[in-house]
């Protein structure tokens, strides 16, 4: 008993980190090329994109 | 033929450039973004070009390509970048670009819609799998406090999710109900509210049963569904865009005092005079006024001959110009004009069309009410059997409701359509609603336009067999410099047999006759019968052109249409699979009759007017038949918009485009087979669907009302029938992965749309 006190919190927290990180991706736009961004990955990084 | 296409796109870019300003927005102050559709851009290759060629620009802080929309996005500091230079910059790489709003397309109202579901998907997500890990220590034994404590953290993590998550539902449930109509959304509603109150009161009476991991998964479940069909919605929405953005949007209006601009085509106005440069396609309908030209009516009617044009002559929109430049002034866009006949057609057509219920609509109205209907059985059925208890009854009543919650049937269809909308895009299929891919698998009858539909826009020589090398050079050199469509032919036919061009220094082009140039001193026509002087009438029904030099014996060529390189095959097919197949064109008779004897179609029909291909339709249908119309002139365009279904070649006519329903690519016509072959097949899997998520209630039900239904068992039937209906869609997308991607499909379009860069030589 006294171990879910910190597992479920511990379970809780690790779920919320994933929502978070989800939010954050979808907020900043990453799911909006997905086709682009399968070719960046295979290209020569020249010219690096500036942040917006 | 060697026409500059990116030295003309630069003009057009130049001239674009003063239009653009409405199309520039401020992000932040002191900076300028304009987003833009660029339809050439095929492949990953063009990416890392573009945005060096587009940062490389003076005052450009960020230049985005976005492969799956075709769209790229520039912003550049205020006052010293300019909106023009970056449309050269794209010309200049060979790309069109059309500049793009975001909100007018309401491409942005669906991207915002799309990430709102996506949100409630994730926060469901998140809140299904945390609810379930505490279900699970429930049904494997947890008591007395340890239960009621996991039962509380599950309320306190489910009920803000079902309000937050659930929006999309109680929304549309609401407005639903508000005009009377029981939608799906209200049983998922009811069902989501009602499971997670009840579980509540359990919770707080200490009680054994709680739904919170029901309540929240079905939620998850069916936003995937919702967000399966948005994204079937934005996909055929971004199609129509992309479609409508290979338009022309402008003509160049020649003011009183000389002075030339470049307006929309909505602001042209009766009256005033645009310049119509060879190789474009004419704005609005009008009276020639100054220059002569050949005109190319092949979209507007169907005929495969040019048409010459010269100072009074009336020339529709939509058509070609050719051979010379052309100042035409605008006449009235009222009753008379060809345009707006067809569109009034097209408008007859569309009412006299009755409204297309999809089957999942159909299956919705019975839905709801049944599933109401049982659950109020249930509740009164335990009322008397157990003399009033009205804690029990209510409890079986939620279950059921729950147990029928549609989650597969909501998942059926828009996995379906998902799965198989990304297949026929892998074919060249762009699809502009999800009922097109169900009417398509209904079709009984096929029914082909001929010009630009099973043939292309091109002639190939058919007569004579043999010609001396010299004199094919001779004739090639001449026709070199017209875009007259006899002309590019003769072209293409010495450069297949390879054969170089002679070189010729000035040719002049006389339109509606022909070619003339003096070639080692003596002068030598290229052109019409009556411009080289031969006497008698054409020999037969093909078109011809005649080479006549100043010593010699003319020589004439004769040309007939170019099928497309799969036409026949497609045909066969079509008809293998027991389909009526037809050609209904505004050609001549023999030009129609040739074709329908090499592809092997007994039922044609020549010289059909826009009126008569619309009444043919519409007599099929008042018949019963279910026609599949094929077609892309503008004269297609009613029967387009009156068949059941209806497809168009990129390369159609606007309107052409606008009225099908769906659009394919390429130079074949496999796309047609292959377009039914998923449809029919995805059909086929809805169907199946449907049918496992039927069986499914057929033995959840009874347990459910005999109040036998646990939380564990009905979470277990939920997911269970949820990923059985998914996975069984899935099988369509590995039916079709073999065939790969069309390669090139949008430089197809573009080559197809634009003629300008119809470079067959390069």
């Amino acid at each position: 008993m006294n171990g879910l006190f910190f597992l479920i919190p511990i379970a809780l927290l690790m779920g919320g980190v994933g929502l978070a990180a989800f939010l954050w991706s979808l907020k900043s736009g990453q799911y909006e090329d997905l086709d682009g961004a399968a070719w960046r990955i295979l290209q020569d990084d020249e010219t690096k994109p500036k942040p917006d | 033929m060697t026409c500059c296409a990116t030295g003309l796109l630069a003009d057009v870019a130049q001239m674009r450039a003063a239009d653009l300003s409405a199309w520039v927005s401020e992000p932040q102050p002191g900076y300028q973004r304009l987003e833009l559709v660029v339809p050439g851009l095929t492949g990953p290759e063009h990416m890392p070009e573009i945005e060096a060629a587009l940062t490389g620009l003076c005052g450009v802080t960020s230049a985005r390509v976005n492969l799956t929309a075709r769209r790229v996005v520039v912003i550049w500091r205020k006052g010293e970048g300019h909106a023009g230079d970056v449309m050269a910059a794209l010309a200049g790489l060979g790309l069109e670009a059309q500049p793009f709003d975001p909100v007018k397309a309401g491409t942005s109202a669906d991207q915002d819609e799309m990430s709102f579901l996506l949100r409630s998907l994730g926060v469901s997500g998140f809140a299904a799998m945390n609810i379930m890990l505490l279900s699970v220590s429930v049904w494997s034994g947890a008591e007395a406090v340890t239960r009621d404590f996991f039962h509380w953290l599950s309320a306190l993590i489910a009920l803000p999710t079902v309000a937050y998550a659930g929006r999309p539902f109680f929304r549309s449930a609401i407005h639903g109900l508000s005009r009377g109509q029981f939608n799906m959304d209200v049983p998922i509603s009811l069902a989501v509210v009602l499971a997670s109150l009840m579980s509540l009161f359990e919770t707080i009476n200490h009680g054994e049963h709680a739904y919170f991991d029901a309540s929240v998964s079905l939620l998850f479940f069916l936003l995937a569904g919702r967000t399966l069909d948005q994204l079937m919605r934005a996909r055929a929405r971004s199609a129509v865009t992309q479609l409508m953005t290979l338009a022309a949007t402008g003509a160049m209006v020649v003011e009183v005092d000389g002075t030339r601009r470049f307006v929309a085509i909505s602001a042209l106005r009766p009256g005033m005079k645009v310049q119509v440069s060879v190789g474009e396609r004419l704005p609005a309908d009008g009276v020639v006024i100054e220059g002569a030209s050949d005109i190319d009516r092949s979209l507007v009617s169907g005929e495969t001959m040019p048409e010459a044009t010269g100072v009074g002559s009336r020339v529709h929109a939509g058509t070609m110009n050719l051979t010379g430049s052309l100042m035409i002034e605008v006449t009235a866009a009222g009753e008379d004009s060809f345009l707006s006949e067809v569109i009034r057609l097209m408008a007859c057509a569309e009412q006299a069309k009755s409204r297309f219920v999809q089957l999942a609509d159909k299956l919705a109205r019975i839905y709801s009410p049944f599933v109401h209907g049982l659950a109020a059985v249930t509740m009164t059925g335990w009322l008397i059997y157990t003399g009033g208890d009205w804690h029990t009854s209510l409890m079986v009543a939620v279950a059921v409701l729950i147990i029928t919650c549609p989650c597969a049937l909501a998942l059926a269809v828009p996995a379906v359509q998902v799965v198989a909308s990304g297949a026929l895009f892998r074919n060249g299929v762009m699809m502009k609603d999800g009922a097109a891919l169900e009417k398509l698998a209904q079709i009984d009858t096929v029914i082909f336009d001929k010009t630009g539909t099973l043939t292309l826009n091109e002639l190939t020589l058919a007569s004579p067999k043999t010609v001396a090398m010299p004199v094919l050079a001779l004739a090639a050199g001449l026709a070199a410099t017209s875009r007259h469509p006899l002309a590019r032919a003769l072209s293409a036919h010495a450069a297949s047999r390879g054969i170089v061009a002679e070189s010729i220094a000035q040719v002049s082009e006389h339109p509606g006759q022909g070619l003339q140039a003096r070639v080692r001193g003596e002068t030598v026509r290229l052109g019409s019968r009556l411009w080289c002087g031969v006497d008698g009438a054409a020999s037969g029904d093909l078109p011809e052109i005649v080479l006549k030099r100043a010593d010699a014996a003319p020589v004439i060529f004769t040309f007939q249409d170019v099928l497309r390189p799969d036409a026949k095959p497609t045909i066969a097919r079509l008809q293998q699979q027991g389909l009526h197949v037809e050609i209904l064109s505004g050609d001549r008779e023999g030009a129609v009759r040739r074709v329908a004897e090499a592809l092997g179609i007994a039922d044609y029909r020549a010289a059909a007017t826009p009126q008569v291909k619309l009444a043919y339709v519409e007599g099929l249908t008042k018949a019963g038949r279910k026609v599949l119309m094929v077609g892309d002139g503008l004269n297609d365009a009613p029967a387009l918009a009156a068949g059941f279904t209806s497809m168009a070649p990129a390369g159609a006519s606007d309107i052409g485009r606008t009225a099908a329903d769906s659009v394919f690519m390429g130079a074949g016509l496999t796309p047609v087979a292959v377009a039914r072959d998923v449809a029919v097949l995805s059909q086929q899997l809805a169907k199946q669907n449907f049918a496992l998520a039927i069986l499914y209630n057929v033995f959840a039900v009874p347990v459910a009302m005999a109040g036998l239904a646990s939380p564990f068992l009905a979470a277990v039937a939920m997911s269970t029938s949820s990923i059985i209906v998914i996975g069984n869609a899935l099988r369509l997308g590995f039916a079709y992965r073999q065939r790969v991607a069309v390669p090139g499909m949008l430089r197809d379009v573009l080559r197809e749309t634009l003629p300008l860069s119809m470079d067959k030589a390069a």
